[in-house]
């Protein structure tokens, strides 16, 4: 048996412990009236609506433009990626066709105070329409007309992807800059390439517009057939800055609304529940943990205490998963799927610390030393636990992959069997996915590797060296 | 605990598949009597907005539109920031539409009931659903497909106690506790809405879960006793030995669920309410499943096996 040293215990005892400690807590420091976070807490958490109310907002398109269904719901479904992508993973999108609306409600923001529908709304990005016109024609005010106005190329749709990238877009290779480089889709790289071909005999111009706007309005030297194509800065302005490029990409690959989406109302919701939900959930936590600690404690002694640790960092884990931990990390919406998921992986965390303890009784039982029993037990328990956990983890990912945001990798794994599906994107589902994955993750790290460690580290030390510490008789 | 009683699960088990048998017959029946409660999120329906003044009364207001409207709503309070004044939605679950007259007659109710508030009427959306069809249809296929994948992980992980018939019985578990979650919400009159998938899924995992340990141990006797043991007897003594950690696990994740339930109606949030009792029944049902159902249905399936070699 490899021996695992006294401290062990208490190092791993006192990490799992701090670091419970500070992802409930967080660290906050403030200087001159500026306060920073460094560590987030579960003051930071994002609370979904029916617990802690939160925006509604209801969009139309401008005035004299007729939407199509396809076109309301895929606006409709630009808005619930883009809600998820910022993990916020409650909230509720209605389309109503008759008078072309869309409703959408989220919740507040975590730090939110003021309650500002403003700001909240911008959260959600802009609203604005991406296109790309032929040449560069405007008037007075700056607006397109004439064959800019009349001759779209391009809109957000047409787009696969934006990235913003640092290169060089002359020959030589000089002066790199940062650009956005776009991959058009197959619809999109026809009309390019018909475009592109055309103008660049009169070195003609394609301008680049969100809205009214003119973010670029590069020159075609060539015809672009390849579907790829690259956006840079007004160079009289020392082109694009990182951020800058960043947030064009941003912008068109969240972008690709059909139509621009006009504010036509907006309130705020009251929670639905009352407010005294989040502390009702809050209090029955702590004393559903302080039931079950003791529970397992009165049954299994020794094993059961190093069980309660091992919880605790569990529970500490997910919460850190939750909040983001690190201030730059979105954090995630907590929602009642969300803690159901939670709550799934912290009761098969418990199951995995009975397993074990109710093994190492057994074996105790059996007649074996405490060394023997120990690392018997928690071999013997590993199949059943490591199964287990396999197969709760394949649950999770096809949820993931199902609901989620359309281009992380569970998502890329499920495509060959949703192909015929356009993508849709489920919050809630994938929030319930995303805690039950966390859990089962730390419960391996938690439940089985640190208990294991904590049990053989304690049971070196001579006081608990007596086979009634595991359950055995005394 | 139960060190010198064996129990013999296998030989009643009949009995056991007659009683489920006989809850998703109620269960069915209940359905076609009552129907069942869709959210507006699956259904589509009507939101009608107010506005209002002064302290409004929530539920005075929702027993007079469910009188008049004849159905169940839901109401949310808002705040509007553009005319800065006070409304409120009534959800409707329905496609129906509320014709002009319907309409008149709440709007006279409201006003004579609610004189105090001034209620008036901003404007009344039909929407679709938010959870359509396609919604219902990937969560078919992504359940398909995650059965698919666990009865071939349990395959082969469990070769030896012929893992495709575990992963199937395993599976039939599954759609027996779907099935009582279900029930839960039909029998009680809770809508069908996002806690419904939600406790479905965790159940799903926690019944799997749970089924996975008692086959690892069948597993592991079959290692030990090779075939000096039944079928029977083997899948009986695995049962009994993992029956402390079944009890004892159950016993604290029902222990968790029933203080929220507690809590819950203590500080009055009835949707933590029709989270959590689906819940406990789900629990229950998720063990139960595994004992009664999953592992004597693998033995009939073995029994069966054994009289009937298979061909070639």
């Amino acid at each position: 048996m490899k021996r695992v040293g006294k401290p062990v215990f208490f190092v791993v005892a006192i990490f799992i412990i701090v670091f419970t400690t500070l992802s409930v807590t967080g660290i906050h420091t403030s200087y001159a009236d500026i306060d920073t976070t460094v560590i987030k807490g579960v003051k930071e958490i994002r609370w979904g609506i029916d617990i802690r109310g939160g925006v509604d907002v209801t969009f139309t398109p401008p005035e004299g433009t007729e939407a199509t269904t396809q076109q309301l719901d895929a606006a409709a479904q630009v808005m619930k990626q883009r809600l998820v992508t910022l993990n916020i993973t409650d909230y509720e999108v209605y389309t109503d066709d008759a008078s072309d609306r869309i409703i959408v409600r989220f919740p507040w923001k975590a730090d939110e105070e003021n309650f500002d529908a403003e700001s909240a709304i911008k959260e959600l990005g802009d609203t604005a329409v991406l296109t790309f016109r032929e040449s560069y024609q405007v008037d007075s005010t700056g607006k397109p007309t004439g064959v800019t106005e009349s001759n779209i190329i391009l809109n957000g749709q047409d787009i696969k992807k934006a990235e913003a990238i640092y290169t060089s877009t002359s020959e030589d290779g000089s002066s790199p800059q940062w650009v956005v480089s776009l991959e058009m889709s197959d619809s999109g790289k026809d009309s390019f390439a018909e475009a592109t071909t055309r103008l660049s005999e009169t070195r003609d111009t394609i301008s680049i517009w969100m809205d009214d706007e003119v973010i670029s309005a590069p020159m075609v030297n060539s015809p672009i057939t390849d579907g790829n194509a690259i956006i840079s800065g007004n160079s009289s302005q020392g082109g694009f800055t990182m951020e800058e490029a960043q947030s064009l990409a941003n912008k068109i690959n969240g972008g690709a609304l059909p139509f621009k989406l006009i504010t036509e109302n907006y309130s705020t919701i009251t929670p639905t529940l009352g407010e005294g939900a989040r502390n009702a959930m809050v209090l029955s936590g702590i004393i559903a943990f302080v039931l079950i600690c003791i529970y397992i404690i009165v049954l299994y002694r020794l094993p059961g205490v190093v069980a309660c640790i091992s919880l605790l960092g569990q529970v500490g884990g997910t919460l850190a998963a939750l909040t983001g931990f690190f201030p730059d990390l979105n954090s995630f919406t907590l929602t009642i799927p969300g803690i159901a998921g939670m709550i799934l992986a912290i009761g098969i965390g418990v199951d995995a610390n009975i397993i074990s303890s109710e093994r190492i009784k057994e074996e105790i039982h059996a007649g074996k030393s405490i060394d023997g029993a120990i690392e018997l037990g928690y071999k013997r328990a590993f199949t059943a636990i490591f199964d287990g956990n396999v197969t709760v983890i394949i649950v999770a990912i096809i949820l993931m992959g199902t609901f989620g945001p359309p281009d992380s990798p569970f998502a890329m794994l499920m495509k060959p069997l949703l192909f015929m599906f356009p993508p849709s994107t489920e919050g809630s589902i994938y929030s319930f996915g995303y805690t039950l994955m966390v859990g089962v993750v730390l419960n391996f790290v938690f439940g089985v590797f640190a208990t294991k460690y904590m049990v053989k580290s304690i049971s070196r030390i001579k006081a608990f060296r007596k086979p009634k510490y595991y359950g055995g008789a005394k | 605990m139960f060190k010198n009683k064996q129990f013999d699960f296998v030989s009643n088990r009949k009995k056991f598949f007659t009683f489920s048998i006989v809850l998703i017959a109620v269960i069915i029946v209940f359905n076609l009597i009552f129907g069942v409660n869709l959210d507006i999120r699956f259904k589509g329906g009507t939101i009608i907005s107010y506005s209002y003044t002064g302290d409004l009364d929530i539920n005075t207001l929702d027993k007079l539109t469910e009188q008049v409207l004849e159905q169940k709503v839901s109401i949310t309070k808002k705040s509007s920031l553009l005319g800065d004044s006070n409304s409120v939605d009534i959800t409707l679950s329905s496609q129906t539409n509320i014709d002009a007259e319907k309409q008149s007659e709440l709007d006279d109710v409201l006003n004579e009931q609610l004189a105090d508030n001034e209620l008036q009427k901003l404007s009344l959306t039909t929407v679709k659903p938010n959870i359509g069809k396609e919604f219902f249809l990937k969560c078919l296929i992504a359940v398909g497909f995650g059965s698919i994948l666990m009865i071939v992980y349990i395959a082969l992980r469990f070769k030896k106690i012929s893992g495709w018939s575990a992963g199937v019985m395993a599976v039939v578990a599954l759609l027996h506790d779907v099935f009582m979650i279900y029930g839960t919400f039909v029998i009680l009159g809770f809508p069908i809405n996002d806690n419904f998938i939600a406790v479905v899924l965790t159940i799903l995992g926690y019944s799997v879960n749970d089924t996975i340990v008692i086959y690892d141990r069948i597993r592991e006797n079959k290692r030990l006793y090779g075939n000096t043991k039944s079928i029977s007897e083997m899948t009986n003594l695995s049962i009994n030995q993992t029956l402390s950690r079944s009890i004892n696990t159950t016993i604290s994740t029902l222990m968790a669920m029933v203080v929220v339930c507690i809590v819950a109606a203590g500080f009055g949030v009835s949707s933590i309410i029709t989270f959590a009792v689906p819940m406990l029944i789900g629990l229950i049902s998720g063990t139960y499943s595994t004992i009664f159902v999953a592992c004597p249905l693998w033995v009939t399936w073995q029994e069966r096996k054994e009289k009937k070699p298979a061909k070639a």
